[in-house]
C-alpha cells in the first residue's frame, strides 16, 4: 500500500507539470501581448519607452522557458502575480473566493447523495415496473437540460412566480444557496441516480443473493446488509470523483446566482481578460482536481480489501 | 471465435433496438434537414429588428414571441438550429477523428511516441473538463468555431484513449497476423482490419457525446465566449435574455426548451446506437 501511494504521488509530479506548463503557454503564447493588455485595461495610452521598460521589469523580454521556470517558483510559493484590474495579488483572492466554491460544491454533493442513492435502489429493486421507468425517465430529462437553463427555470418558478427563494449573493442568510445547490444536485443526481442502479443490480445478481434468497434471508436485509455495503463502493468512488469535477463545473451556476466563489471569479477575470486571475483558476482547478482524484483512488484501494490484499502492483 | 447461439429473446431485443433506431434517425435527419434550410424555414429574418413589436409575447403573428429587438423567436430558434447542432456535430467529428487516429497509431506502434501521446492526454485529462474550454476560449477571441477548439481540445485524449485500448487489444489477434504474412502493410492493416473492428464502441461514444457537446457550446455561449450577441445561438440568446426573465419569460423559454428538446433527441439516439452495437454494456 505505501509503496502505491509513493509510486501515485510520483506520477502526479510530470502531471502537474503538464497542467502549469500548458496553463503558461495558453496566457502567455497568446496572440495579445499583455502589456497592450495593461494598456486596454487601464484605458490610457502609454509611450513606447514605458512599454519596453515595463517589459523589462516584468521579464517579458526573457525566453519562454526561462519565464516559466521564473513564473513556476512563484506559483510553488503562493505569488502568481497581480490581478491587472484589482491590483491585488492573485493567490490570495482566489483562497478568499475559495470556501464560498467548496462550500457550494458540498452542499450539492449531499444533496445528491440524499437524491440518487435511494432513487437508485429503489429503481432497481423495481426494476422494469412503473417506479424504475419514471425514475429512470426522470434521470434521463434531468442529463439533458444545461445547467444554465436549470437555474433561469428555478429562478422564474420559485423566486419570480412564488417568491420564496432569493435569487442572489451568498451573504443574505442560507437561503440563497438553496437554488444553486438545487441546480447542480439535479444534473449530478440524474447521473448518478443511473449508476447507483446499475451498481445495485449488478450485486442483486450475483450468486451470494440468490444464496441468502435460498436461505430464507429477508429481502429487505439482503437489501441493506449485503448488497447496499457493496455498492456503496462504487458509489463513494464516483461521489469522490464528482467533487473534482463540480469544483470546476459551478462556473456557469455561480455566475448567474451571482455566488461569490472562483467561479465566478474567473469568468469575471475572462470579460476584462485579467488573465493572470484566469491562470490562477486554471492551475488551481486542476490541481485540486487531480489531488481529490487520486485521493479517491487510494481511498478506493483501502476500502476494498479484493484490490488491498491483492498485491501491490497495478 | 466460436459461433453463439441467438436466443429468441436476443433476437427480439435486437429488432426492438432497430426499429427504435430507425424511428431516431428519421427524428435526427428531420431536426438536421431542418436546421440545414433554416433560412427557408423560418417565417421572419431573425436578424430584422422591428422595435414596434420588440418582446410581444406568443401570438397567431409571432408563434413564439418577439424578443427586445422586436425580432421573431421562431425564426432565431430555428437559424439558432443550424449554428448550435452543425458546430457540435463538426466538433465531434473532429474529435473523434483525431482522437481515434492518434489512438489507433500509439496503440498499434507503441514504443517513445505512444508515451509521449499518453503522458499528454493525461495532462489534458487533469483538467476538470469545463475550466479549461473556459481558459482556452477567453484567450481565443470568441466564436462559435473558437468555442467548438476550446472544446476539442479537452476531448480528444478520451477518444485516443479507446481507440488505444481497442487497438491494443485486436492486434495481436490471429486476422492480424494473418493479413501481415500475406504481405498487408501496416496502412492496409490498420484501414481495412483495425478500423472495422474498433469502429463500434467509438462510434458509440461519439454519438453519445452530441448531446453534451450541443449543452457545452451553448454553455461557453452563455457565458459570452462563444457566439456574439447579434448571431442567432440557442445558448447566447438565453444569456441576452436574462434580464427579461420576469416580465417575458418566452425569451429564454424558447431557446432553452429548443436546447433540450434536441440534447433528448441525441441523447435517446445515442442510447439506441449503443443497444444496437453494443448490448452487453446495457
Amino acid at each position: 500500500m505505501k509503496k502505491y501511494i509513493a509510486k501515485r504521488f510520483l506520477q502526479l509530479i510530470p502531471i502537474l507539470l503538464g497542467i502549469t506548463f500548458l496553463s503558461f503557454l495558453l496566457t502567455n503564447a497568446g496572440a495579445s501581448d499583455v502589456i497592450s493588455l495593461m494598456e486596454s485595461n487601464t484605458g490610457t495610452v502609454m509611450p513606447k519607452e514605458q512599454k519596453e521598460r515595463l517589459r523589462q521589469e516584468m521579464g517579458l523580454d526573457k525566453p519562454l522557458v526561462e519565464r516559466y521556470v521564473i513564473w513556476l517558483g512563484g506559483v510553488l510559493t503562493g505569488d502568481m502575480g497581480e490581478s491587472f484590474v484589482s491590483k491585488k495579488p492573485v493567490f490570495s483572492t482566489f483562497l478568499s473566493k475559495l470556501p464560498a466554491t467548496v462550500c457550494l460544491a458540498g452542499t450539492s454533493v449531499l444533496l445528491t447523495v440524499a437524491l440518487s442513492v435511494p432513487l437508485g435502489i429503489l429503481a432497481a429493486v423495481r426494476q422494469n415496473r412503473f417506479t424504475d421507468y419514471l425514475i429512470r425517465f426522470l434521470s434521463f430529462i434531468g442529463n439533458s437540460m444545461p445547467n444554465f437553463f436549470v437555474s433561469l427555470l428555478l429562478i422564474y418558478f420559485f423566486s419570480l412566480k412564488l417568491r420564496l427563494l432569493p435569487v442572489m449573493g451568498s451573504a443574505s442568510g442560507g437561503k440563497t444557496v438553496i437554488l444553486p445547490t438545487l441546480t447542480l444536485a439535479l444534473a449530478m443526481a440524474s447521473k448518478y441516480t443511473r449508476q447507483v442502479r446499475a451498481a445495485t443490480l449488478e450485486e442483486l445478481n450475483k450468486d451470494y443473493v440468490q444464496g441468502a434468497r435460498a436461505r430464507g434471508v429477508g429481502e429487505r436485509r439482503i437489501l441493506y446488509f449485503s448488497v447496499l455495503k457493496s455498492a456503496m463502493l462504487t458509489i463513494v468512488t464516483l461521489l469522490a470523483l464528482s467533487i473534482g469535477s463540480l469544483l470546476g463545473g459551478t462556473a456557469i451556476v455561480e455566475s448567474i446566482f451571482m455566488w461569490d466563489g472562483v467561479g465566478k471569479m474567473a469568468v469575471d477575470a475572462i470579460a476584462m481578460r485579467d488573465y493572470p486571475v484566469i491562470q490562477a483558476y486554471v492551475i488551481w482547478m486542476a490541481a485540486i482536481y487531480v489531488c481529490v482524484n487520486l485521493a479517491t483512488d487510494i481511498l478506493y484501494r483501502y476500502l476494498d480489501p479484493r484490490i488491498r490484499l491483492g498485491g501491490e502492483g497495478f | 471465435m466460436e459461433k453463439k447461439k441467438t436466443t429468441r429473446k436476443q433476437k427480439v431485443q435486437k429488432d426492438y433496438a432497430r426499429q427504435k433506431m430507425v424511428f431516431f434517425g428519421t427524428l435526427v435527419l428531420l431536426l438536421l434537414l431542418a436546421a440545414a434550410f433554416a433560412p427557408y424555414l423560418a417565417p421572419y429574418d431573425p436578424y430584422e429588428q422591428d422595435l414596434a413589436n420588440a418582446l410581444k409575447p406568443p401570438g397567431a403573428a409571432h408563434l413564439l414571441g418577439t424578443d427586445r429587438y422586436g425580432r421573431d423567436m421562431l425564426s432565431r430558434v430555428i437559424v439558432g438550429a443550424q449554428t448550435t447542432i452543425f458546430s457540435a456535430l463538426s466538433l465531434v467529428a473532429i474529435v473523434t477523428a483525431i482522437g481515434s487516429a492518434v489512438g489507433v497509431f500509439c496503440g498499434y506502434r507503441g514504443g517513445r511516441l505512444d508515451a509521449v501521446l499518453m503522458r499528454a492526454s493525461d495532462v489534458f485529462l487533469a483538467f476538470p473538463g469545463m475550466v479549461f474550454a473556459i481558459a482556452v476560449a477567453s484567450v481565443m477571441s470568441g466564436g462559435v468555431m473558437n468555442a467548438a477548439l476550446a472544446l476539442a481540445c479537452i476531448s480528444w485524449p478520451k477518444y485516443a484513449r479507446i481507440a488505444r485500448s481497442q487497438t491494443m487489444a485486436i492486434k495481436n489477434a490471429p486476422y492480424i497476423a494473418a493479413a501481415k504474412l500475406s504481405g498487408s502493410g501496416p496502412f492496409k492493416i490498420i484501414f481495412r482490419h483495425v478500423a472495422p473492428n474498433i469502429a463500434g464502441p467509438i462510434a458509440v461514444t461519439a454519438v453519445l457525446d452530441i448531446g453534451t457537446m450541443i449543452m457545452e457550446i451553448a454553455g461557453l455561449s452563455f457565458l459570452g465566449l462563444g457566439a456574439a450577441p447579434p448571431t442567432a445561438e440557442w445558448g447566447s440568446m438565453m444569456s441576452n435574455g436574462r434580464s427579461m426573465l420576469q416580465t417575458s419569460p418566452w425569451v429564454i423559454l424558447a431557446p432553452g426548451c429548443a436546447i433540450f428538446l434536441t440534447v433528448i433527441l441525441f441523447n435517446l439516439a445515442g442510447d439506441t446506437v449503443r443497444d444496437l452495437l453494443d448490448p452487453r454494456s446495457r
